[in-house]
């Protein structure tokens, strides 16, 4: 669960979403859930001359299964604390 | 949660790409925990490098969650304004695990 309270921390920020059939679409994250779906507001695929399909398609859901990569922007991770937290959780104290 | 992220898109227009590459466009009717879906009045949009977006009418469809990628919720507007027999693209490439 500490990935989806990471990225509930990143609610409202821009992100680039990079999925496994090699597009990529930038977007508000709008919200996440425990599967990390992913919902994005004001999308723009990267490259729309190679990949038009989703030119009418301002808002969408990305199954968490299909994300190979999440860029996210500068300065919106703290590593110390997400070390911390990490640990915490090896540990099992959550 | 999932549920919420797909419940406004309830009776709407929305595009799938699944994880085939294809990409579906009809009315989302239903959802569940796992994104299967069933979509009414479907269409495929086709793409290919040599003629403009052919579209084929499919009915009504379940979907696989599985075999989804991305749900996208369609601009009436935007697509309104779209000339799909222009459009040419390469067909988007399978999910690869």
């Amino acid at each position: 669960m500490l990935f989806y309270s990471y990225f509930k921390t990143l609610v409202g920020k821009e992100v680039t979403v990079e999925l496994k059939n090699d597009l990529a679409i930038s977007g508000t994250l709008h919200s996440v859930d425990q599967y990390l779906n992913i919902k994005l507001h004001n999308t723009r695929v990267i490259n729309e001359q190679k990949y038009p399909h989703m030119l009418s398609v301002r808002n969408c859901f990305i199954r968490g299964s299909v994300v190979r990569y999440v860029q996210l922007p500068p300065g919106s991770v703290d590593v110390e604390i997400l070390h911390d937290a990490t640990r915490r959780e090896a540990r099992g104290g959550g | 949660m999932a549920d919420s992220a797909l419940a406004g898109l309830i009776d709407t227009t929305i595009s799938v790409i699944t994880a085939d590459g294809r990409n579906i466009v009809g009315v989302l009717r239903g959802y569940d925990q796992a994104t299967n879906l069933i979509l009414d009045e479907c269409h495929e949009r086709v793409f290919s490098t040599k003629n403009g977006v052919e579209q084929l009418a499919l009915g009504l469809y379940v979907i696989r969650g599985d075999n989804i990628a991305v749900v996208g919720e369609i601009d009436d507007e935007l697509d309104a304004q779209i000339d799909f027999s222009q459009v040419r693209a390469a067909p988007l490439k399978a999910v690869t695990h």
